[in-house]
């Protein structure tokens, strides 16, 4: 036993020692994978990002009631008398100026986007005093909140690095209103930072909505509230409502994006696994090759077939961890908190959003390249060692 | 052509080496074909746009409403052709979220198919259409993802229109277009506003957006001002730019995701190529001494130049055909995700870049190391062997 591991270290030693010989062969092998790895990082990492900025904290408790049928907020609509007895039903958690829950509208206004100058459909809320109470963890970064009644905007910051005219102390005109930006707020969960806030009582006017709104948003006196909650607006004989958990909302809302994103990505990265896959094994077909006499002396000296098989998976093994932490450390670089902005369809809204290389899409990117080399170090490895050894001594 | 022999021997020498370049070369071609119907899907509105179309929208936002009394008015400015209005109705069937795709009211079906000769619509349907209050054409691709026949009722669900009455709203197929162009999609579904207008519980009057024919597409820009114009200081004000235009703002929502996407991809078939180029370029180094020896026995230059590019061309062939025509299987299949990408084609000129792709990797790739041994003495060759 003692003896063959003493066989492997030394075989495989002696070969690693061999490798520059052949570092042209090794080097297009690595960075094969290197690119796979580093595609596949960045593709999933746009994916990451996305549910990144469509996630709330784990422990804020909101539910959000939307019209029954209604898909999104968009299509959503709730008239003042429903969000009245909304907000009187139980589970929703009491704060010092009554039940923490808002009523809110949803609209969208075009304004250039930054990067392509084109309009985009940036999402901008009316909100009631109770908004940033219920998500708990929004804070004004920069200037100040709007004042109610005002026509005065608070910007996400997501929004706020997204699209132009939104830095604090410019005026926003849209239509027949004028609207000032007073500040640039951070947190809110979910997509709050890619929108635009303001006073729901002035923005009903503007966008001659009577006195309608689209959602009410309620913190819950714990998460084993949201049943009651949910229950009691359901058998309320006044309302016909669809009551979910903010964070089972945003989860629905970015479903079509995610999919499409991880689909390429996978499809994508798998073919490229392939093309890296024939590269590799064509590296190590040709490095058993060109070792086949050396290979054969080694045999004829006594070393057995394990060790020489061994040998030969752990240079490609090698290679590829190489390549794989070369394509990750590449995707981390260049994809890792960059910015962009994109459309979600299903609330036809722009989601401002920064890349996210997670740790587990690298260790996921390191799994990739070590199945890589041991396939393509596989094979290769059979073949050396069933080279017959009298043939291959007499090979030149 | 006596040499085809000698080019097929190199290439049999290494048959495990052969078959995996080309199996690279293969997967890197399949990567460029997706690459192009993905392009090709995120810009397919404005390869399609009508250059005598204008697209007039609520300046606010598409999703703000306009008046429906907007058409006649339009049809009174100089230059105004003919107006149709659309009203985005989110239609769902079966209930399901996933079962989504464009569904819309028209003004007028006449109009609708007279401003968009695109949508390839038989007579006997067209006045079906005209007949029928509840109809609904529906594209070629859509009717096939639901399997839809045409005299199928069809129970459509919004969330922004709900029915008077409630329940779903009932539809007659009474025809199936086809796209005049292969860019057009077809996954739309149109049905007659008259219909609408009067079984929608609110709203009444209120359209979505219009599109607009001119009568001289060189005066687009001067009619879409003047209809601007018309509207300014209402409470409905209008923004009119002409169908390209729209398209690719639309298209650029998507933005920096499409952009992303297409340089990954880009550096996806680079990185192949280079590696399966390098393998390639590899092969003919290994035997400089035997293309010494052949120059020895009276092979010219050329000849041996010839040899060495013929074989890498065959590698870079074998693969990059293959590899173009599975993806031209793969995208005529249809879209992976139709409601994200309705549209997914393989365009013809893109195939013919593929083409130019494949050679330019078979000369580059061949090149290098035969202009070495081109340039190789022979002395030199033959004792490098000993």
């Amino acid at each position: 036993m003692i003896s063959w591991l003493n066989q492997i270290l030394s075989v495989t030693l002696f070969s690693l020692r061999t490798i520059p010989e052949r570092k042209g062969s090794a080097f297009s092998a690595a960075i094969g994978i290197a690119g796979v790895v580093a595609v596949l990082v960045g593709v999933l990492s746009i994916a990451e990002g996305f549910r990144a900025a469509m996630s709330v904290p784990p422990n804020q408790h909101v539910a959000i009631v939307l019209r029954s049928g209604a898909d999104s907020e968009m299509t959503s609509g709730l008239s003042r008398e429903e969000t009245r007895l909304i907000g009187l039903a139980p589970g929703i958690h009491e704060g010092p100026n009554g039940p923490m829950a808002s009523s809110e509208l949803f609209v969208m206004i075009n304004l250039p986007k930054k990067s392509t100058g084109t309009d985009a459909n940036v999402p901008m809320r009316g909100v009631e005093k109770e908004a940033a109470a219920v998500r708990g963890d929004l804070r004004v970064i920069q200037g100040r909140m709007f004042e109610s009644g005002r026509s005065e905007i608070i910007v996400g910051a997501g929004a706020a690095r997204a699209f132009s005219g939104l830095d604090v102390g410019q005026t926003l005109r849209v239509g027949a209103n004028e609207w000032k930006v007073v500040g640039i707020f951070s947190g809110g969960g979910g997509a709050a930072e890619s929108e635009i806030w303001t006073d729901a009582a002035v923005l009903q006017p503007a966008y001659n909505r009577e006195d309608s709104f689209q959602s009410v948003y309620a913190r819950l006196e714990t998460e084993g509230a949201f049943q009651k909650f949910k229950d009691a607006l359901s058998t309320n004989p006044q309302l016909k409502v669809r009551t979910l958990l903010q964070s089972d909302f945003l989860a629905e809302q970015s479903s079509i994006l995610t999919g499409f994103i991880e689909t390429i990505g996978m499809s994508i990265a798998g073919l490229m696994a392939l093309g890296a896959l024939f590269g590799a094994l064509n590296t190590m077909y040709t490095v058993v090759a060109s070792r086949s006499r050396e290979i054969a002396t080694l045999r004829a000296l006594g070393f057995g077939a394990s060790p020489v098989v061994i040998s030969v998976l752990f240079e490609s093994l090698l290679i590829a961890l190489l390549g794989g932490s070369i394509g990750a450390a590449a995707a981390y670089g260049a994809f890792d908190g960059f910015q962009a902005a994109t459309i979600n369809w299903q609330s036809f809204s722009q989601i401002a959003f920064a890349f996210a290389v997670t740790p587990k899409l690298l260790v996921m990117a390191i799994v990739w390249a070590a199945v890589i080399g041991i396939i393509g170090g596989l094979f290769p490895a059979l073949r050396a060692a069933r080279l017959p050894v009298a043939i291959a001594l007499r090979e030149t | 052509m006596k040499f085809v022999s000698l080019v097929w021997c190199n290439l049999r020498r290494k048959k495990l080496r052969t078959w995996l370049t080309i199996l690279s070369v293969f997967v890197a071609f399949v990567l460029f074909g997706l690459l192009c119907a993905l392009k090709e899907a995120f810009t397919a509105g404005v390869a399609v746009a009508g250059a005598d179309r204008l697209i007039a929208r609520h300046k606010v936002s598409l999703i703000m409403l306009l008046p429906e009394s907007y058409s006649r008015r339009m049809r009174q400015i100089p230059g105004v052709d003919s107006a149709v209005h659309f009203t985005w109705f989110n239609g769902i069937y079966q209930d399901d979220a996933r079962n989504f795709f464009a569904s819309m009211p028209i003004s007028d079906p006449e109009e609708f198919l007279k401003i968009f000769p695109e949508y390839v619509l038989p007579e006997s349907a067209r006045k079906e259409w005209m007949a029928t209050r509840t109809g609904a054409i529906v594209g070629r691709s859509l009717a096939g993802r639901f399997g839809w026949k045409v005299g199928d009722q069809v129970p459509l669900k919004s969330p922004i229109w709900p029915r008077k009455g409630g329940g779903a709203w009932e539809f007659k197929i009474v025809g199936i277009y086809e796209g005049a162009k292969r860019a057009t999609d077809t996954s739309g579904f149109y049905f007659r506003y008259d219909y609408f207008d009067e079984a929608r519980m609110r709203g009444e009057g209120e359209v979505g957006w219009y599109a607009i024919r001119v009568a001289d597409p060189d005066q687009a820009e001067r009619v879409a001002s003047a209809l601007d114009a018309e509207f300014v200081n209402s409470p409905f004000e209008t923004k009119t730019e002409p169908e390209g235009a729209f398209a690719q703002g639309f298209a650029q929502q998507i933005g920096d995701i499409g952009t992303m996407l297409i340089a990954i991809l880009s550096a996806v078939f680079f990185t192949i190529l280079l590696v399966a180029g390098n393998t390639m370029a590899q092969a003919v180094r290994e035997r400089t001494e035997e293309l010494g020896l052949l120059k020895a026995v009276g092979f010219t230059n050329g000849l041996v130049l010839v040899l060495v590019l013929a074989e890498s061309t065959l590698i870079a062939m074998a693969g990059g055909l293959t590899g173009l025509g599975a993806a031209w299987l793969i995208t005529a299949g249809g879209s992976p995700m139709p409601s994200v990408l309705p549209v997914f084609y393989l365009p013809p000129h893109l195939l013919l870049v593929g083409l130019g792709m494949i050679f330019g990797l078979g000369l580059i790739a061949g090149l290098l190391p035969a202009l070495d041994a081109m340039r190789l003495r022979i002395a030199v060759a033959l004792r490098r062997q000993a």
